[in-house]
């Protein structure tokens, strides 16, 4: 279980995300949503130790989030980045083991574990061995999931995994995400702007506007007992478009 | 890697410009006649059986004085109304014993005359002197459209110039300053009227110049002398005894016919090699190189001053670029001071580090150490930039997947800057296979000794004996860099670059 209790954190003048307490439970989805600007992205900084809060606590079960835990934080932590966030001057592979290789795995443990990650993602063996310029975009995302699965963490963020991607790709790995969170077992903090995506993949929706939360709990009870104008005209809107 | 790199670079800095205690060091002007008085000095004290080295070119006289008073060369050839007026700005030491008496305040001595004098004088060329009947200096008078191009020595000597105009009141304002050998080519051109001379140069002859007659005595006698240091002929009594018997030996019409010959491109090793065998009856040895040893020797030279400095610059801009890009400010102020060395121009550095106490002097140390500070700024420049340009995303992936900071720096970082700072280094060695050709100015060697040579002597063959060699190694430089960055740049980034 991840607990947020009273976290903010400002630039300035600028409110990032207002007094926030938040529960994410072990073993299930946790669906950051709401427009750009809302705070989402802000919360799974401040989960990684990208950014520090400026009141508040952060806490991994028992372990508060410092400058001290943050580093053991990070390898129990998997983390997806918006269009995969390879190192370009690394193959897929190199990629996918960086960190097991600096923490000292076994070379055959590494190999075992990205031929087992690789089917699990669905990326050919034979895509490993390219750099990131010379995957689709899809592929990308693929070989950035297996990166932040590598250490088998129980944890896993996920910054707009879907973003860059176009539609039809969109959707294959929106299933293919969906198969992988339910068989992994894994506490999950997804961050998107897209409500499909949300419902699809979320036990938890937390929907966010101007660094606040707005609402929280299923998507059925988002549509059916909205907390407000807003929480209606983003779901409302989001129909429209789609 | 690094430690044997540092090693290695410790024994360098140990090694260059550092010299055998018991080694006589002699020292000579850029001039021709100095060079060869040097050469015969060395060939003299060498047959008394004393380990002698000469440090030729090192430059003007002042650079020559303050080398013999730090004691880092023990002799040097000199003329008398130069240390009278410019040394010492005091015209009663013309007298040969109230001049002796005020070295030994300095623990210098000087040697009796040699023989000749060579004096300064102005110089014109015939046909115009006989076109505006240029005789005397105080003809000049009538004539203050000349155009007047003098030695920048001469422009800056107490008893140059400023004296001169004065003393005639000659009728013109700055003359351009050049160096001695190019006045002579600028005057030949036309691009000059009036010249400083020397009373024994052989382009008086070769280039049919007229000396005009110093009608109102203005200009003192400079009787060619050796200056040595009082400890060294304490130690080297034998070395002294030889180069004495020059004395009295050497006269105008002896020494112009050397310098007629060191004109031809003979080695000055081997005309001073006659000389003291015509004029002493002394054999000596002479070590004479062919040219092509020369280039080869200088080249080698080259490469050494532009390896040690630019290693050393490598191994403390990359830190210095990196800790600049953590820290902005910092990163400002650090760049800024790296540009302002930059923008010192080199000569100017070059003579700086000759006065400065331990690190700078003579030789190929405070060459290296200028060397040094003008590769500093491309590849701190570089750094630090290749390593902002670094998407925000990527260091936060970095970091978000577990990477700790050094990690993070040595196998994404700097890997992903990598372009940059190899682009960087290029261009610092580009900068640095240039300048080093001035290292010849202070005795470090390198390329810029046959291209100075050349000047001197007015051989155009020898300057491109050293300016395409100096070319060629930037060129090599540019294309091993350009492999370099095949093997080291990362296979990724190519392939991103490229589409």
């Amino acid at each position: 279980m991840i607990e947020l209790v009273d976290v903010s954190k400002a630039y300035g003048q600028m409110v990032a995300l207002g007094p926030t307490t938040l529960t994410i439970p072990t073993a299930k989805t946790t669906v950051l949503l709401g427009p750009s600007g809302c705070g989402k992205s802000t919360v799974l900084r401040l989960l990684l130790g990208l950014l520090w809060p400026d009141r508040g606590v952060i806490r991994f079960d028992d372990t508060t989030l410092s400058p001290e835990t943050v580093h053991a934080i990070r390898l129990r932590t998997g983390y997806v980045v918006q269009d995969g966030g390879l190192f370009p001057h690394l193959s897929a592979r190199e990629n996918v083991t960086l960190v097991a290789k600096q923490i000292g795995w076994k070379l055959s443990d590494i190999t075992n574990r990205v031929r087992e990650l690789a089917e699990l993602v669905r990326l050919p063996q034979d895509s490993l061995d390219r750099f990131p310029v010379q995957l689709s975009g899809g592929q990308r995302q693929r070989v950035g999931m297996m990166r932040a699965l590598m250490l088998d963490p129980p944890v896993l963020l996920l910054d707009e995994p879907m973003g860059a991607l176009d539609p039809l790709v969109r959707a294959e790995l929106q299933t293919d995400l969906k198969a992988i969170f339910q068989n992994l077992n894994k506490t999950v903090v997804l961050v998107t702007h897209d409500l499909r995506e949300a419902a699809s993949l979320g036990d938890q929706i937390v929907l966010m506007r101007d660094g606040e939360i707005v609402q929280r709990g299923a998507m059925t009870e988002l549509t059916t007992q909205p907390a407000n104008e807003f929480v209606t005209r983003f779901i409302q809107a989001q129909r429209e478009t789609v | 890697m690094t430690r044997q790199l540092f090693i290695i670079m410790a024994l360098c800095f140990a090694t260059t410009g550092c010299s055998n205690p018991t080694e006589t060091r002699i020292g000579s002007k850029v001039d021709n006649e100095s060079v060869l008085l040097g050469e015969m000095a060395t060939a003299l004290v060498r047959s008394s059986g004393t380990v002698v080295q000469h440090r030729r070119e090192l430059g003007g006289t002042p650079v020559l004085w303050e080398a013999l008073k730090a004691g880092q060369i023990e002799v040097y050839p000199e003329f008398t109304g130069t240390l009278a007026f410019q040394i010492f700005n005091d015209p009663t030491l013309v007298d040969l014993a109230k001049l002796r008496a005020k070295l030994l305040e300095q623990g210098i001595g000087i040697t009796r005359p040699l023989g000749y004098e060579n004096n300064y004088a102005l110089g014109v060329r015939v046909d115009m002197a006989d076109k505006l009947k240029l005789q005397r200096i105080s003809d000049l008078l009538k004539h203050p459209d000349l155009k007047l191009g003098m030695s920048t020595e001469f422009t800056r000597r107490k008893d140059g110039w400023p004296a001169l105009k004065s003393h005639y009141a000659l009728p013109f304002g700055e003359p351009r300053a050049l160096e001695h050998a190019i006045a002579y080519q600028a005057l030949v051109a036309g691009q000059i009227d009036v010249t400083d001379v020397y009373t024994t140069d052989a382009e008086i002859e070769r280039f049919q110049l007229r000396i005009l007659q110093d009608d109102r005595k203005f200009f003192p006698s400079y009787a060619a002398v050796f200056l040595y240091r009082l400890d060294w002929a304490k130690q080297h009594p034998d070395a002294l005894a030889t180069l004495e018997k020059l004395e009295g030996k050497l006269d105008e019409t002896a020494i112009r016919k050397l310098n007629i010959r060191t004109q031809a491109g003979e080695p000055e090793a081997a005309i001073a090699r006659d000389a003291v065998q015509q004029t002493l009856g002394i054999a000596t040895d002479a070590v004479i190189e062919t040219r092509t040893q020369q280039i080869l020797r200088h080249t080698v030279e080259h490469l050494i001053l532009v390896a040690i400095s630019l290693t050393a610059a490598i191994v403390v801009a990359i830190p210095l670029g990196v800790f600049a890009s953590r820290q902005p400010r910092w990163g400002q102020l650090i760049i800024g001071i790296a540009g302002l060395v930059q923008t010192i121009p080199s000569l100017a550095l070059l003579v700086f580090m000759v006065a400065i106490p331990v690190i700078g002097g003579l030789g190929a140390r405070p060459a290296i150490i200028a060397l040094f500070f003008y590769s500093l700024l491309p590849i701190i420049r570089n750094t630090a930039t290749g390593l902002r340009d670094i998407p925000l995303s990527l260091h936060e992936a970095a970091e978000g997947i577990g990477l700790k900071p050094w990690a993070k720096l040595r196998l994404v970082e700097l890997p992903m800057a990598s372009r940059s700072i190899i682009a960087g280094i290029k261009t610092a060695a580009i900068i640095n296979i240039g300048t080093a050709t001035l290292g010849a100015l202070i005795d470090a060697g390198g390329l810029g000794v046959p291209i100075q040579q050349g000047l001197r002597l007015q051989d155009k063959e020898l300057i491109l004996l050293g300016a395409i060699p100096a070319a060629g190694l930037a060129l090599v430089a540019q294309g091993l860099f350009e492999i370099a960055e095949w093997f080291i740049v990362p296979k990724g980034l190519q392939l991103t670059a490229s589409r």
